[in-house]
Parts: structure tokens; sequence; C-alpha cells
């Protein structure tokens, strides 16, 4: 598919955003700003329009789209197994837990067992991912800030994740690990080795954090009190996640609707009650931790057995059966050629993301391809708060604000 | 090893025009702070500790267009994004090059829908493409050094 792509940046006129801003904007007191798409502190391409006063945010209008993938409609010309290596590409600093909840809404469709082990695996890659996640947050968050070495630490950690991820699948980011019934494959051997040493070395490094920021006084003044978020105001807008529970409630959806095992587990969900831009730092400072426990007792009980379901009808025979069998010869062709058909119906399955909650809505027509897929994605509805809580800040703080968020434009965009 | 080898008794070193300038430009090269998506993360794990980007001479990542000499394209770009990137790209003093980081940005990916432009360099002129998806920080590096070669091969009369 190749059309002329138009080059051109047609100017707005003040007509057509007389709707977004104030009076005093048409009147000349007030100044239109635009910050982004290419700016340092909007971490991705978000476009920013600013009324200010003087240096007060009066208004902020978000512009999203300058990342829009069409990953929902691609998702639909591609068979289920192949629709999965989208998933990764949505929320990137959370792929694993993209596919984890595509992969739970084909299992919940097609009534797809997945064995024990698996499960046990997931919980620990998305945990791990979580940390990762929210390692790129708070480097940034802090770079933000011009705290330089935060970020360098937090990159640190991040790449022995990383390089957990590529043991088992060869990838660093874009795994695509998670497979409808199972994984991919199983772990290998050293992998609990890696494990067990990042567990051994990470709470240090997480008090390593905590040492160069949360009592540091220009950490605090340009957090404490930024941004606050009344509780209420956050379930108006579907506020989700860390934003959340910063605000006092303790809504997670391990503990609220347990999937993959998260029931068998011991963890807290840490919930702070100012709103602002430093409990939020709390909040997924100490999620970290909570994860970390997460992923060592997912360890210690990692049970033995199968990674993939033997469902036959969803998820293809391993190589040593194919040539012996000529059942698992014809499920192999048919898998790989046609793919596997779901039955009518549509599903939504939810996952805590580390942003929180990410949804999927997959609606099957019986056929090899999805009708339709729509993912709930917790950026987009977290970033509507913005404006809210920026308003009567100075632009100073509206950077951190954009980080306190904790957008992923390719989760806002799709 | 140094400059101290090179000179001669006289304090004195001679060297093309040519050859200095390209050494300057290889040893000071300034990217645009400029991500678009997931590679963009991998960019910045280029620049982070482990891979270490300044043994480059590119730590300076510049915010700002007018004092930037390359662009790295790190990620998809939309059809919403590009023209905001070709804005960039003429705000940018020559001389300038374009590494196209990643499948995306290369020839659309995997993505090949309504939304992507397939190829930056149907909108910006290319030099270095990097393959993967993401690439890893290595091979970011390998892009970069690519275009040093590149960039030490140009001729005077090619200049601006």
């Amino acid at each position: 598919m190749t059309t002329e792509t138009e080059i051109t940046l047609t100017p707005v006129s003040l007509d057509e955003i007389k709707h977004l801003i104030s009076e005093r904007a048409i009147q000349g007191e007030t100044v239109l700003l635009n910050m982004g798409p290419q700016h340092p502190s909007t971490h991705g391409v978000l476009r920013l329009l600013l009324e200010l006063d003087g240096e007060e945010v009066v208004n902020c209008i978000p512009d999203v789209g300058f990342l829009h993938t069409g990953i929902e409609k691609n998702m639909e010309a591609k068979t289920y197994e192949k629709a999965a290596v989208m998933t990764d590409r949505l929320d990137y600093l959370n792929n694993l837990g993209n596919n984890l909840a595509y992969c739970m809404a084909i299992e919940k469709l097609a009534d797809l067992d997945v064995p024990p082990r698996a499960q046990a695996i997931r919980v620990i890659l998305t945990e791990l991912q979580r940390i990762s996640s929210h390692l790129v947050w708070l480097g940034t968050h802090a770079l933000d800030m011009a705290a330089m070495s935060v970020f360098l630490y937090c990159f640190r950690e991040r790449e022995i994740i990383l390089d957990i991820f590529e043991m088992c699948s060869g990838q660093r980011m874009m795994t695509t690990f998670f497979r409808p019934g199972g994984l991919w494959r199983d772990v290998p051997a050293d992998f609990e080795a890696a494990v067990r040493k990042f567990i051994k070395l990470f709470p240090e490094r997480v008090n390593e954090y905590e040492r160069l920021l949360t009592k540091n006084p220009l950490f605090l003044r340009r957090t404490k009190g930024i941004g606050v978020l009344k509780p209420e105001t956050a379930l108006q807008y579907g506020v989700t996640g860390p934003m959340l529970r910063a605000s006092g409630i303790a809504h997670d959806l391990r503990k609220a609707q347990p999937y993959s095992g998260y029931d068998q587990y011991d963890f807290d969900i840490p919930t702070f009650t100012d709103g602002d831009t430093y409990a939020r730092y709390l909040v997924r400072v100490e999620e970290m931790r909570q994860s970390l426990r997460i992923v060592e007792q997912a360890l210690n009980k990692l049970p033995l057995g199968p990674v993939r379901s033997n469902n036959r009808k969803y998820v293809p025979p391993p190589r040593s059966e194919i040539g012996v069998s000529m059942e698992a010869l014809i499920h192999h062709f048919k898998l790989w050629t046609e793919g596997f058909t779901p039955p009518k119906g549509s599903v939504y399955v939810g996952v805590e993301s580390p942003r929180g909650e990410l949804g999927v809505y997959l609606e099957s027509d019986g056929g090899p391809k999805p009708y339709r897929v729509h993912w709930r994605t917790p950026s987009f509805t977290n970033m509507q708060i913005l404006p809210i809580i920026a308003k009567g800040h100075l632009v100073a703080d509206l950077v951190v604000l954009i980080g306190t968020v904790d957008i992923v434009l390719g989760d806002v965009d799709r | 090893m140094g400059v101290e080898q090179k000179l001669g008794n006289m304090g004195v070193v001679t060297v093309k025009l040519e050859e200095l300038v390209n050494w300057s430009r290889t040893n000071a090269m300034w990217p645009m702070l400029f991500g678009l998506a997931c590679c963009a993360i991998e960019m910045m794990a280029t620049q982070a500790s482990n891979y270490d980007l300044s043994r480059f001479g590119m730590e300076l990542m510049r915010a700002s267009p007018r004092q930037s000499d390359l662009m790295i394209v790190a990620g998809r770009v939309t059809r919403k994004m590009a023209p905001v990137l070709r804005r960039l790209y003429d705000q940018m003093p020559d001389p300038k090059w374009v590494i196209s980081m990643g499948d995306c940005a290369s020839c659309g990916g995997v993505f090949n829908n309504y939304a992507i432009v397939q190829g930056v360099d149907e909108v910006v002129p290319v030099d270095v493409y990097v393959a993967g998806c993401p690439p890893r920080p290595e091979a970011l590096i390998h892009g970069i050094v690519t275009l040093y070669e590149k960039v030490k091969g140009e001729r005077i009369k090619d200049w601006a």
C-alpha cells in the first residue's frame, strides 16, 4: 500500500480551537503555546496546547494520535496466532503484559487450559516486566527533574531484566513469549539462577534509588503537593493503576479479580492518600519491591510439567510428535496454514499493567481471524486527568506531571 | 598514540582539510533528542550505562533541531507525524545526516496499513538503515559507526 504522503502542516485558526480555550486567550490576555510533539519531556510524541498566564498553566489541551499505528485494525487482518506479534508493540514498556491480556482473552473465548508451570512463568515474567517498566519511568521521571544519575542506575538494572527476557525468548523487548494455551517454549535451564541473582541484587538497588530521591529536598519541592488528584475525580475519569492507588483507593486487578494464579501469592498493594506526585512516586517504588516478592514466591513454587496446553486444536504439537504421528502432522499443518478457529462470541479480559487496567475486548465470528479487537489502554484513560491536575501549576511542573502520569504514547494512540 | 606522534620538530601537523573536518565531525556529532516509539527506548538504553553512547562522542543529545546534526528516526512514523518530522529535518542546519532506526522507520515493519508511512525515506533522505524490531543497542552503535565511515568519505565538493 503506497500513497503519496502529504508533508505539509496545515495551520489552525483561532476559530477552530475556540471551544477549547478560555475567553481571555481570544482577547489576547493569555498566551497560547505549543508543546511537542517533539519535546524531550513529553515521553514520546504527545502534543500539548498550553494556555499560559505568565508561567501559570490556565488550560492544557492534549493532542494525541501522532503515533496512531492502526494496531487494532491490523490485528483483524491476521490470524489469532500471528496477531499476538502486534500486541507487543502497543505498550512497548509492558510487552509481556500485553501478550498476557491477549492470550487470556483467547483462552477465555476458547476455554483453553493453561498448565500451572506456564502460569507461574507468566507471573514471574510479567512482574519482572512491571519492575523494568517502573525503572524506565523512574529514570525518565528523575531525568525530567535533572537527576541524571538515577536514569543511569535504573537502566543498569533494567538491562539485567532484559537479559532474562532475551535468555527466554531471544529478544530483548518484543518477545511474544506468551502464546494462547501457554508459552512459546519452556524457559532455559539457567533461568532460575538468573532470576535468583536478580532477586538478591535488586532490593539494595531500590534502596539506592530511594537514598537519592526520597528525602532529597530538591525532589521533594518538585513533587510534594504538585498535581493533587482527589480520589473521587480519579474514579470519575476511570483512572487506574498507581495513579489511583496514590489517591487512596486500593484497587488492583491482581487482588480484585485474580488471574493467572495471582491468588496463590502473598503481596501488598501499596496505597497512599496524598494523591500528589510524591505519593505516586512512593507507590511505584513500593510496587517494585512487591513485584519482587511475587517473583520470589512464584520461583520457589515453580511446578514442573508442560508449558503448553494439550489441546491440539489450538496449540501446535511438539516437534518430536510430528515425525511419528499423522494426526500431529495434520494439526500442525492446519494450525500454521489456516490458524485455529475459536467459537463465536465476545470476551473482555483485564490485567493489571504497570500503568493500570489493560483490557482487551475480543470479538470472534467463528473464523480464524478476530472480527474485532479493542484495547482498553490505561495510558489513554489516565491521560485525561492531565489537564485537570495541571491547572494552576507552572510550566516547569507540567513537565513533572507528564512524567507522573506515566504515559506510553504507543499505549495512548495504538 | 595521539597527536604528539604526528608533531614534527616544528610542532606542525599537515593534514588534508577534508580529512580534518570529517574527523572532527565524526567525533562530535550531536544527535537530536527525538524518539517516536519502541526504538526510542532502545535508543535510551544505548545512551545509558551499559552501552554508553558517549564513547562515540554522542552523549550530548540536543532537544532542539537547530543544534543537532544527526536525526535518529527511532520508531514508526505515522502519517500525522510525517509533516512534523519533515519540519524538524528542515530546521536542522547543514551538514545533517539521518539514521533510520528499526524496521518500522526503514520499511514500515510489521505495520503495512493506513496509518504508517512505509519507510521514512519517503519523507527525508536516509543515510543509514538499522534493521531490527527494535534493533539492539549494539546494532544502533554499528549503524552510527557505519555513518562515521560514510562521513569520513565525504569530499569537499560535496559539502553544502
